[in-house]
């Protein structure tokens, strides 16, 4: 069992090695037939937040039939935990960008994301979110979110198929679990 | 017919013809008020569906196209064509007395066009910013990001903003909540202000724009096989129907011979479009009114047409299937199997669906008795579709103006005459099966041969007007092209059965309870992006 850097005065940190007594617990416990897993922490905080991500319903246009498609019978987001979508940002851990962004919706977006609770993430679904798509020579039309706010998954596709939104969706749930959650930025 | 043309010829205007069923009329701008009088109340010939306002930019001077449709016959459509030379200062006489749904559609072109109409008491933009800099739909805007750049902060509403410098759209006492654009029973981004007395509702002021796109100012950037697939984005539930419709209006436009195989298969696709979509029409208003059951059992049966359309057209929701001079690659072998299994399927569900929800007895307390829109109501608002069939007025492109390969089938027109909620949701279930008709007749006759016309690799619509109109799933979708001989289009008008549902929406909320307006936008069924473009 290792551990870290940890810096405590008066602690040094080979003693953190010394685990004598959890290992005597270990042993005691595996002896009486009780399974026992280890790990730390931030594994398992990681793990609980990659499989409950609760998804704002944010969409715009034709991606959103998809994004229900997704929530509906065949498809079924909630195996993978995404559960339910959220109608407040203040309990959404993800907005999906479903569709294209106009200058008029752009600074309702920002606010939306503004709202949401930390730690969040951002989904630009289909080509409108990601780079204006079918749309790119229009006078009203923000090239892809990320000018407005930043993503963490794209996913192209006009619009994306299920199977490739469940797809980034698996995307998201590693880049959560490769974070350490103590250090994210607040 | 010769009794319209004679009509008009008595009323000393210069006619001319498109096609057989569609004239022109070409007036000066201060005959115009009168000629369209005239044109609504002649006993005879009865042209009281206003279906569109179509503005155009001739660089040297504005146009604007009243395009009017006859309750006596469906089938013709006369276009009221005035301009002015005035580019400073452009100005027409408003008719928003005359027809409940002219108002938007004058407002829709002051806000592309910068084009005023006296009298109109609401003379906002509609779709951009207060704040936008020029009139993007002339032809010497300037689209750069100096000019209009992405906004940082909301648009600025106040409740007591001003219209055309007069009275402010709500009066001082008012007790307004905001519903949108952020809100997930709106079906997609509208944003309402509701006046409430208490919980009656008392005036409502829609605000589109948050997805506009400017689909018809691209169009005039791209050629005509590349703005094909624009239009399926419209209205993207009945996106094949859309598609078709524009295919069908070059294909008029190039006298081009579409083969029988295309055109039965186009209309195979067409209703399975229209099936989908009043699936999902009828899941989302029964999950409007808190029944998420029958939202999932919806989209289960709506996979199966998925299904086929992935094998046969390569995508699911955006077929990309229709081409002009036919389809863009032969059917799938399954094709006919598949569909031929669905159709039984699809009869068995609907009679789960009648017996779950329609005689359910809380489904059945909210929807009768709300929402009352007559049949006068219907057509002075130009609510095609199953809303206006719903209030007994026959609407049917397919029927009375058969266009592709319907004259060859026969189904029946839905038509009720209460017009009530519960009407407007029975009309879609109805019209499922009448589409499931349409397709057992077809579906073992598809005659074999070609499947596309060859065509040149440009293609140039000679100079001129082009009319064409379809039945999408929520009403009359309709194509305007003005050529100029181009390979690009100059200028494209898309009419958006979807505006009119939310002017309908203005009129028969009033009086009800909050809580049934979200199922009352449910029962219209409009879609958002085909009402913003």
């Amino acid at each position: 069992m290792g551990i870290d850097n940890i810096y405590i005065r008066n602690i040094k940190n080979e003693d953190f090695k010394d685990n004598e007594y959890i290992e005597e617990c270990l042993k005691e416990l595996i002896a009486n037939d009780t399974n026992v897993v280890l790990t730390k922490l931030n594994t398992l905080i990681n793990w609980g937040r990659s499989n409950s991500v609760w998804p704002l319903t944010f969409a715009t246009s034709c991606c959103a039939i998809e994004f229900m498609c997704l929530g509906a019978a065949r498809y079924d987001f909630a195996r993978f935990g995404w559960e339910i979508t959220r109608n407040s940002p203040r309990q959404a851990d993800v907005v999906f960008c479903c569709g294209t962004i106009v200058y008029k919706m752009a600074p309702v977006l920002k606010r939306l994301y503004n709202q949401m609770a930390d730690p969040k993430y951002v989904m630009a679904f289909g080509n409108c979110a990601i780079s204006g798509g079918p749309f790119k020579n229009s006078y009203n039309v923000v090239l892809g979110v990320d000018k407005i706010i930043p993503v963490d998954v794209y996913i192209p596709g006009c619009p994306p198929c299920p199977n490739a939104m469940i797809y980034g969706m698996m995307q998201l749930a590693r880049k959560i679990k490769m974070q350490n959650f103590f250090k994210l930025s607040k | 017919m010769k009794i319209i043309e004679e009509l008009l010829m008595q009323f000393s205007l210069s006619v001319s013809k498109i096609t057989d069923k569609i004239y022109t009329v070409s007036i000066s701008k201060e005959k115009l008020r009168q000629t369209v009088v005239f044109l609504k109340n002649n006993e005879k010939l009865l042209f009281d569906f206003l279906v569109d306002i179509i503005g155009v930019d001739y660089e040297d001077s504005f146009g604007v196209i009243y395009n009017l449709s006859s309750t006596q016959f469906p089938a013709y459509t006369v276009l009221v064509k005035t301009h002015t030379n005035d580019r400073k200062n452009p100005h027409f006489d408003s008719i928003f007395d005359l027809w409940q749904s002219a108002g938007l559609y004058e407002r829709e072109i002051h806000d592309f066009f910068g084009i005023k109409f006296i009298n109109n008491v609401d003379m906002r933009r509609l779709f951009l910013r207060q704040d936008w800099c020029g009139y993007p739909f002339r032809k010497d805007y300037d689209p750069s990001l100096e000019v209009n750049h992405i906004p940082f902060s909301n648009e600025k509403l106040t409740d007591m903003e001003k219209i055309n410098d007069g009275d402010s759209i709500f009066e001082k006492n008012d007790f307004v909540v905001n519903f949108g654009p952020q809100h997930p029973s709106t079906h997609g981004v509208l944003h309402l202000r509701i006046v409430l007395d208490g919980e009656i509702i008392k005036k409502i002021d829609p605000n589109f724009g948050y997805i506009h796109r400017g689909i018809e100012k691209m169009c005039e950037t791209y050629t005509y096989q590349q703005l094909l697939h624009l239009t399926e984005r419209l209205d993207y539930l009945s996106g094949s129907i859309n598609r078709h419709g524009m295919c069908l209006v070059v294909e008029k436009g190039l006298g081009l011979e579409v083969p029988d195989r295309a055109s039965y298969v186009r209309i195979i696709i067409d209703e399975l479009t229209r099936i989908a979509s009043h699936l999902l029409g009828w899941g989302c208003m029964a999950m409007d009114m808190g029944s998420i059951t029958a939202f999932i059992y919806g989209m289960r049966d709506r996979e199966n047409i998925m299904s086929i359309f992935e094998e046969t057209c390569g995508a699911r929701l955006m077929a990309n299937y229709n081409v002009i001079g036919g389809i863009i690659n032969d059917i799938h072998p399954n094709f006919q199997r598949k569909i031929k299994r669905f159709i039984p399927y699809m009869r068995k569900m609907l009679k789960e669906h009648h017996f779950l929800f329609t005689n359910n007895p809380i489904a059945n307390g909210r929807m009768k008795n709300v929402g009352y829109l007559s049949k006068e109501q219907a057509i002075s608002l130009g609510a095609t579709g199953p809303t206006g069939r719903a209030s007994g007025w026959s609407n049917d492109v397919r029927k009375i103006d058969p266009y592709s390969a319907y004259k060859y089938v026969d189904f029946k027109e839905i038509l009720r005459t209460d017009g009530l909620t519960f009407d407007r949701y029975i009309v879609r279930l109805d019209e499922i099966e009448e589409s499931l008709k349409i397709i057992e007749q077809l579906i073992d006759n598809i005659p074999s041969g070609a499947y596309v016309t060859k065509t040149k690799t440009i293609i140039k619509l000679p100079e001129g007007e082009f009319y064409q109109r379809v039945e999408g799933a929520r009403g009359e979708f309709s194509i305007f092209i003005c050529s100029r001989g181009d390979k690009y289009p100059y200028r494209v008008k898309f009419r958006s059965p979807c505006i009119p549902l939310v002017n309908a929406l203005k009129s028969i909320a009033i009086g009800t309870k909050i809580a049934d307006l979200v199922m009352l936008g449910g029962s219209l069924d409009y879609v958002v992006p085909c009402i913003d473009r």
